[in-house]
């Protein structure tokens, strides 16, 4: 028997495969396999267009690769003032693309994927939107995090670094210390996390959306037709959040970046 | 919401990605912009050169011509000079040919004219004879008389 409950639940368990016995021994095949065939074919594309790149008149395919990468080196140039290209644009571009790419699964239509993966893989449960998954938002969170409190020490020095901990924002006066630890120790803390559970809530949001619209079928005619049409609506809409949520996520993984460059 | 190993995997990735793209993607397409950027500037300023000696050589082209101009006026001026003076001693020596030309023609009338005389005097002088002989037929001193014409006819 087919409720609301089973259905949204079929849709929201992950293909998880424990390697041990802690349930943190798990690994979600679903997500890791789509976030990697993802990131491989965004990443391919862009290294076989690229290793065919001419300095002349381009193709349309090198236009296309090239307008991405004009739009994200003079994002990043408006934020990170130094050597750029060297780290900091193409970590952007990753994350852009990446990200672009695993929020876009969600404008596949839920049911019919659902099956689809169903026949191929033959698992009764998958969920094809890597960033709808809280660890991939997570993983991604927090290797900025590290990049982050790497390029803190590379710049600054340890020390440097935790003069700043400590003597910022509010000013070096022993008695402020612990008032300014704690005020870093609570921005380092929430830095991953609005980072990664922004990207997370978005997609999570719209493909639960997609599934409670897709309950309107269970009504009969007149339900079915209300949910193709809001299911519509809401996919078009979706568009602006699969863009908008993949821009916001490479500008703060920018941001993030180069305050950690900028000494106070 | 349960965090576990997918977590690493994904952040390890991530990492490869990331690597990927400083190493493999980035640097040859900027290369290539880059490249594209300088051939432009070049272009551009290759045009900007062509410009600036296109006005050089249009200055020169403007002295040159104001050069030759000023030749062609001075020459012109030189061959007028020339052609009037060829005509005026053209002038002058038609005036000396004509002269000469009159002056032998006067000549040749005077030396005409006196030869007419002479023959007329002479005809003259025959016909006074004649008459005379015609006149004087009988008992003149032939010889006598012609003598004596000659002497007038020498006298005429």
């Amino acid at each position: 028997m087919l409720t609301p409950t089973s259905y949204i639940d079929h849709h929201l368990t992950q293909l998880a495969k424990p390697l041990g016995d802690s349930p943190f021994w798990v690994v979600h095949v679903d997500s890791l396999l789509i976030a990697v065939l993802l990131g491989i074919v965004g990443l391919g594309f862009l290294y076989t267009v690229v290793n065919g790149a001419t300095s002349g008149v381009p193709s349309k395919r090198q236009a296309f690769v090239e307008l991405a990468f004009e739009f994200v080196d003079n994002q990043v140039r408006s934020i990170f003032h130094g050597d750029q290209h060297k780290f900091v644009a193409p970590t952007a571009l990753t994350v852009f693309v990446w990200v672009f790419l695993m929020n876009s699964m969600d404008f596949l239509p839920v049911d019919i994927m659902s099956r689809f993966y169903e026949r191929l893989l033959h698992v009764h449960h998958f969920r094809g939107v890597p960033t709808a998954d809280v660890n991939t938002t997570f993983a991604l969170a927090l290797t900025i995090w590290m990049v982050m409190i790497y390029f803190n020490i590379a710049v600054k020095g340890l020390g440097g670094w935790v003069h700043e901990l400590f003597c910022t924002p509010f000013g070096e006066h022993p008695a402020l210390w612990v008032l300014n630890f704690l005020f870093n120790v609570v921005e380092l803390v929430s830095k991953p996390l609005s980072h990664s559970l922004r990207l997370y809530g978005n997609m999570y949001a719209g493909e639960i959306i997609f599934l409670l619209l897709g309950m309107w079928a269970a009504t009969g005619m007149v339900g079915t037709f209300f949910g193709i049409v809001l299911g519509a609506g809401w996919a078009i809409f979706h568009i602006l959040i699969v863009a908008l949520q993949a821009f916001i996520f490479m500008m703060l993984t920018v941001v993030y970046i180069a305050m950690a460059h900028e000494s106070h | 919401m349960n965090i576990n190993l997918t977590l690493f995997s994904q952040a390890f990735a991530f990492g490869i990605f990331i690597w990927f793209t400083v190493k493999f993607v980035w640097p040859p397409l900027l290369k290539a912009i880059e490249d594209r950027q300088k051939y432009i500037a070049e272009g551009l300023a290759a045009a900007d050169e062509g410009r600036k000696s296109l006005d050089q050589a249009q200055d020169r082209v403007g002295v040159i011509e104001a050069e030759a101009r000023s030749k062609a006026v001075d020459i012109i001026t030189a061959h007028e000079k020339r052609a009037a003076q060829i005509i005026d001693n053209a002038k002058e020596r038609a005036k000396v040919e004509a002269e000469r030309i009159i002056t032998h023609a006067r000549e040749t009338a005077e030396i005409e004219t006196a030869k007419a005389k002479d023959a007329l005097r002479r005809e003259v002088g025959r016909l006074a004879v004649l008459g005379a002989e015609r006149i004087l037929r009988r008992e003149i001193d032939s010889k006598a008389h012609t003598e004596l014409l000659n002497q007038l006819r020498d006298e005429l």
